[in-house]
């Protein structure tokens, strides 16, 4: 009988890394996720299955044992395990609930940027405020870099996690990487 | 770059991340069928496109998503407010015509 041989998924920017004095730009690590959508009734049953209340003020997220809640819309979720093999009972604990949770964990993928110039390359393509008082730490938000559509999400003063669909973090990477040759 | 206030993130947010979805305040018919082909075009197709404050749906497409309600200035493309969908036109003081423009 013939081996079969299955193909490993793979994080797009798997071993690239810039970095200069001023920036690094890096794959973040493989994640499942999830997109939720729930309404407000559903709210208090969802706690159960994240271990978590889920943030309801615009722009806010909350992270606990390796899972993270980041707002996007007054109805709209996006999770982010970061472990990739934890999706599954996550999806079952979740269905148990009225919402849609869709994983989503292949469409998506994150590039982490770092670095005391992090704010300013992202100013290249974002045309978001980015300053600490408009985007502090924990801080998250759908929008546009360039010409694409991200996720952005503030780790802490220096850091972003700028989470993407797969088929544009190239666009992305080279973007990011042209913006960071003039910092530093 | 225009900004713009959107009623759910309740933040001002860059105007590239917004699309216009034309006149607000517009009520579907509760039976199409029964409209004459004149009464249709009046609902689907004639918009009053006033010179002045024009009361306008929009959507925070590339953020939270959410479809919202504006009053904005034709002449000067200036948002006089923004509000949720569903709620009320509001009577904000500032909303006059501009000078010249024609009712």
């Amino acid at each position: 009988m013939a081996k079969i041989k299955m193909a490993k998924a793979r994080p797009p920017h798997e071993g690239r890394r810039f970095a200069n004095s001023a920036i690094s730009i890096e794959q973040a690590l493989p994640a499942s996720r999830i997109s939720l959508r729930a309404g407000s009734n559903e709210l208090a049953e969802l706690t159960k299955p994240l271990g978590f209340k889920l943030p309801s003020k615009p722009g806010t997220s909350k992270t606990k044992s390796g899972l993270s809640a980041l707002w996007l819309g007054p109805d709209e979720w996006l999770l982010i395990n970061n472990d990739p093999q934890a999706i599954s009972k996550l999806m079952e604990n979740l269905d148990a609930v009225k919402c849609s949770n869709v994983d989503i964990s292949h469409r998506n993928t994150a590039i982490i940027i770092s670095g005391k110039a992090a704010e300013d390359v992202l100013n290249s393509g974002c045309p978001r405020d980015l300053s600490l008082d408009a985007f502090p730490p924990g801080f998250c938000s759908r929008t546009l870099f360039g010409k694409i559509e991200i996720i952005l999400w503030r780790l802490s003063e220096n850091s972003f996690h700028i989470e993407v669909w797969r088929s544009y973090s190239e666009y992305l990477w080279t973007f990011l990487l042209d913006a960071s040759k003039d910092a530093g | 770059m225009l900004l713009i206030h959107c009623p759910y993130c309740e933040e001002e947010r860059p105007e590239v991340e917004f699309a216009g979805a034309g006149e607000a305040h517009i009520d579907r018919p509760k039976d199409m069928n029964a409209m004459s082909d004149a009464e249709f075009e009046k609902f689907f197709f004639i918009r009053d496109n006033p010179k002045g404050v024009n009361y306008e749906r929009w959507r925070h497409i590339h953020g939270c998503g959410r479809f919202f309600n504006a009053a904005r200035d034709t002449v000067s493309d200036k948002f006089l407010t923004t509000y949720k969908s569903g709620e009320k036109k509001p009577e904000v003081a500032t909303q006059k015509p501009v000078q010249g423009a024609k009712k």
